[in-house]
């Protein structure tokens, strides 16, 4: 038995949640005595992909069949069982993102395994295998027993914090057979945006609602997240009225996100926003509105106009 | 066009969980049941594509008899029947079962579901029953048209999107914006009372994994409130107090 971890590049590096499931998977190895091997899939450079290392692996596996540079998640499924197989893994891990999330789904019916997704600890091997994980869209936790063979784990992001070391892994190319039938799904375009801060990998949110009263007056909210080094967000009204892209629709329909610091603005808080950010370990609410129902799940809070407060939030970070 | 919509019986969003049987279970009293939000737009873009090209909608359900008031809710919208595989939907191995179970009896173009249910949020059904029949699937998907036997798919990523496209048939997993929440009208409501739900036992009961118990987040703590006139000192508190910034 073994554990395998499966690492995503992003402009290739490793992202930093991958990080963080390395170091997990790492852990899990080391609470049941045997090894931790990764596998990457893409274009990333042997120091980047040695620096799995440091978070506790081993062995990097590599793969970059030109085949497999888009993120397909069927024909990553198979590699990922190929690899599995080969390195006798009977535990997965992975941290949640929209590649893994899907890869993972077919993995788990290729594999027949259990899957948890959002878990939060290490797991209890103590008496079978039990990990505690996030549920009702961070509202509870469900300790679940994984009782197949092989187990997935799908980590949460920013729950795990990764200690370095000064180890390095080995890393070896990997060569997997891959099928046609996989690859019945044609990708024909993919927008993306560059250079900007991963919304779901950020450690810090800046996120705006129907406050800002339109898509013109983003300015201020961009501001204050590049000053921060932040990504930005919004409501899901402002991505039903097409002011932002779907991708920043932080909330229960929209994306889950558990930064270190998400700052709401000119948001209300209703519960379906909430179940979006409630992961965050600290929240700020700036409405002008005294009794909006988010300054009771915040731990700071302003009442005032947004369009005053985010200039000089924003000088003041710039002052640090 | 023949499409199966599997949608899930779960607490209304704004539900507050609470626990019982000494944290063994969710506790079920005055809980307001609700179709899955995802499985909604799934169910909206089904009845549409129905409209547009012709064909059936079949609504599947694995739950229990509590879940009917939901799947009747679907058929008013416009589902033409309905499947109810009588069970605790108890994990994604086992509802993947029976979704595949049923979809094996007649040929479905498309196996729509939401990308994940909003109680547990696996989001690894559709997966598992795209392997179990040998189908691509696809999640989570934000835009579907049909052009003859084949699919045009946007699919969500993170920090933007992809288009794909596929042969019929396909699982997909969907989310917001594939189509708009339908309502349903009084003709809906009428008709669905007289619409076909057909209750069917599981086919085997086999699970890969168990709740032991629950747990539930500690309460954060009071808000401390910065005077607009203040606000710089905001900054400085996350920075010497919260230590995030």
């Amino acid at each position: 038995m073994s554990v395998l971890i499966f690492a995503e590049l992003d402009e290739g590096a490793l992202k930093k949640s991958s990080l963080e499931a390395i170091y997990y998977g790492s852990k899990v190895a080391e609470l049941t005595g045997t090894s931790a091997t990764v596998l990457v899939l893409g274009e990333g450079n042997a120091d980047e992909l040695a620096k799995a290392g440091r978070f506790g692996a081993s062995k990097v596996l590599h793969a970059s069949d030109a085949q497999l540079t888009e993120g397909n998640a069927m024909a990553y499924a198979s590699v990922v069982a190929e690899a599995a197989n080969q390195e006798g893994a009977d535990v997965i891990v992975l941290a949640k993102s929209s590649l893994a999330d899907s890869m993972a789904a077919r993995l788990a019916g290729k594999l027949k395994a259990g899957l948890a997704a959002n878990v939060i600890e290490l797991p209890d091997v103590s008496n079978g295998f039990r990990v505690k994980r996030s549920i009702f869209t961070g509202k509870a936790f469900a300790f679940t027993e994984l009782t197949a063979e092989k187990k997935i784990l799908a980590i949460k992001k920013n729950t795990i914090t990764p200690e370095e070391t000064e180890a390095t892994a080995t890393v070896e190319a990997f060569k997997p057979a891959l099928n046609n039938a996989d690859f019945a799904v044609k990708v024909t375009k993919v927008e993306k945006a560059t250079g900007d801060i991963l919304l779901p990998e950020a450690d810090l949110v800046v996120s705006a609602g129907r406050g800002l009263k339109g898509p013109e007056n983003w300015g201020i909210v961009e501001d204050l997240a590049k000053a921060l080094h932040a990504a930005t967000a919004c409501s899901k009204p402002v991505s039903d009225l097409d002011w932002r892209p779907h991708h920043e629709h932080v909330g229960q329909t929209g994306i889950k996100i558990s930064p270190n610091l998400y700052i709401a603005c000119g948001i209300s808080g209703a519960i379906q926003h909430l179940a979006g950010v409630n992961s965050s370990k600290v929240i700020v609410v700036i409405n002008k509105d005294a009794e909006a129902p988010f300054f009771k799940s915040a731990d700071y809070g302003i009442v005032g106009d947004v369009f005053e407060v985010l200039p000089r939030l924003t000088k003041a970070v710039q002052a640090l | 066009m023949k499409i199966l919509v599997c949608v899930t019986s779960v607490p209304d969003t704004i539900t507050k969980i609470t626990l019982t049987d000494n944290n063994t279970k969710l506790n079920k009293a005055g809980v307001q049941f609700i179709t899955g939000p995802y499985d909604d737009y799934a169910l909206s873009r089904a009845v549409e594509l129905k409209e547009q090209l012709g064909g059936s909608v079949t609504v599947l359900n694995v739950g229990e008899s509590d879940a009917d008031p939901v799947i009747r809710k679907c058929l008013a919208i416009g589902a033409d029947d309905a499947i109810r595989v009588n069970a605790e939907p108890t994990d994604a191995y086992f509802v993947a079962e029976q979704i595949a179970a049923i979809a094996k009896e007649s040929s479905y173009d498309l196996i729509l579901m939401g990308r994940e249910s909003i109680d547990y949020n696996g989001g690894q059904v559709h997966g598992i029953v795209g392997e179990m029949l040998g189908l691509p699937s696809i999640s989570p998907v934000m835009k579907l048209a049909i052009e003859g036997s084949t699919a045009k798919i946007t699919r969500e990523i993170e920090g933007g999107h992809e288009e794909l496209e596929a042969g019929l048939p396909l699982v997909l997993g969907c989310q917001e914006p594939i189509a708009e929440w339908k309502i349903p009208n009084m003709r809906g409501i009428m008709s669905a009372r007289t619409k076909p739900l057909k209750v069917v036992e599981p086919t085997g009961k086999e699970t890969l994994t168990h709740i032991a118990n629950y747990e539930l987040p500690p309460a954060r703590g009071a808000c401390k409130m910065i005077p607009a006139s203040e606000a710089e000192t905001l900054i400085k508190l996350l920075r010497t107090e919260a230590k995030v910034i």
